[in-house]
């Protein structure tokens, strides 16, 4: 009986089911993705049990970092035709004089959040690298001249005008005073927002019965 | 590599015969192309979208109205301040009233204001948290709007559970505030106001209990 020789083979994997199964993940991440956007600073939001999601669109954020610099940011809404965003910085042009060329008031319209004082607005538009952006971001004064309201009034006022049903949410970092936080609670309050939501990440906590003490 | 394409050796002479080639790709460079887009999506994408927690302030310069009368027993204040250190005090605290309540130090912990908490509310938060878990068990079947109205009545009939003063100096840090107000929602606590200090308590705090 001569011997069965098994015939010489390379190792092969089909590799196709593999590749079905990565296509299908990566539709899917592509479809689901939400892209987080440039944030003009770093927040470490406190915790807290609350589940409510907060709204993608018509909503303005007041971010206040670690420092107690203060940073704006209003979405376009929900209607893109709308130029939110465009229509509250040539109302604020016009109260603080600053003109903006439409090229400048376009490109503020792909822009997230900001903080800098009206006077520095145009520097920082016309800032070529992010590096240069993030030197011109000094805050938004919070602080009354001349008997004027301040800077961040302003924004939110025609922030509110030009869309009236965004709602309001902090967004700060855990660290900052309250002292801060407590300025722009009554700066918003002085705009007629009683109704604030205040930007937590979620961190379950159980509690039943058996907690409370006899 | 997963295929290796062995070559064959060319045989001498005879007839050319053409090359019988393999049809298969080798798909090893795609899944790799696949692999690294996948990597560089999951790391971009933002999944959990914040969360946020909804506050109501009492309107500001408002016609004086009359203000609602609060026992002083039901009354429960918490001091923040600085070092993740809280204080509370039952009643009021009048200058001219003496004698001043005594502040009793606490924290944010489990066994810390949410035990003193619980404590006080026990039959709202009995009451709650029965409710849902019968919802939970699905011994009774609500809707969600319906459950939370009903939640809301019970909150508003409550008449025995504290009513919170939340009250903070200038030391206290943003998340403090959090998570106090955090704390009101676990412990289901029906009434509760981020008020201003008064420098009475200010004063009770120089002298508090380190």
């Amino acid at each position: 009986m001569p011997k069965l020789k098994p015939p010489v083979r390379t190792p092969h994997i089909d590799m196709t089911p593999m590749v079905d199964l990565f296509s299908v993940l990566l539709i899917f991440l592509l479809l689901t993705a939400s892209f987080r956007p440039q944030e003009a600073t770093i927040i470490t939001s406190p915790n807290s049990v609350s589940e409510k999601q907060a709204p993608d669109h018509d909503i303005m954020t007041i971010i206040i970092n670690k420092e107690g610099k203060i940073f704006f940011n209003i979405d376009n809404g929900k209607d893109s035709t709308k130029h939110t965003r465009i229509d509250v910085l040539t109302e604020m042009g016009k109260q603080y004089n600053v003109k903006f060329t439409p090229k400048e008031l376009n490109d503020f319209g792909h822009w997230a959040s900001f903080g800098m004082p009206m006077a520095d607005f145009k520097k920082w538009l016309n800032a070529k690298d992010s590096k240069e952006k993030e030197l011109l971001q000094t805050g938004i004064p919070t602080d009354s001249v001349d008997n004027q309201p301040s800077q961040l009034f302003f924004w939110v006022r025609f922030a509110r005008l030009a869309n009236p049903n965004a709602e309001v949410a902090i967004k700060g970092d855990g660290e900052t005073n309250y002292k801060k936080v407590k300025l722009v609670m009554d700066l918003l309050q002085e705009n007629k927002v009683n109704k604030f939501n205040l930007v937590t990440n979620l961190e379950k906590q159980e509690v039943t019965l058996k907690d409370i003490p006899k | 590599m997963a295929e290796i394409i062995q070559e064959e050796k060319g045989k001498k002479g005879g007839k050319r015969r053409p090359k019988k080639l393999s049809t298969r790709i080798d798909m090893t460079p795609m899944v790799d192309l696949m692999c690294l887009l996948i990597t560089f999506f999951m790391l971009t994408t933002a999944f959990s979208k914040p969360k946020v927690m909804l506050i109501t302030m009492p309107e500001k310069n408002k016609p004086e109205e009359k203000t609602p009368q609060i026992p002083a027993w039901r009354t429960l204040n918490v001091l923040l301040t600085d070092n993740d250190v809280l204080y509370y005090y039952i009643g009021n605290a009048d200058p001219k009233k003496p004698p001043l309540p005594d502040l009793i130090k606490s924290d944010f912990s489990k066994n810390g204001i949410r035990k003193v908490l619980l404590e006080k509310n026990k039959d709202l938060f009995t009451q709650i948290t029965t409710f849902r878990d019968k919802r939970m068990s699905g011994k009774l079947v609500v809707a969600d709007t319906t459950a939370d109205q009903e939640i809301k009545k019970m909150k508003k009939d409550d008449m025995k559970g504290p009513i919170v003063l939340i009250k903070a100096d200038d030391k206290a840090k943003y998340k403090d505030i959090v998570n106090i107000i955090d704390e009101m929602a676990i412990c289901n606590i029906a009434s509760y106001a981020i008020v201003d200090i008064m420098p009475v308590e200010l004063e009770m705090l120089k002298t508090a209990p380190k």
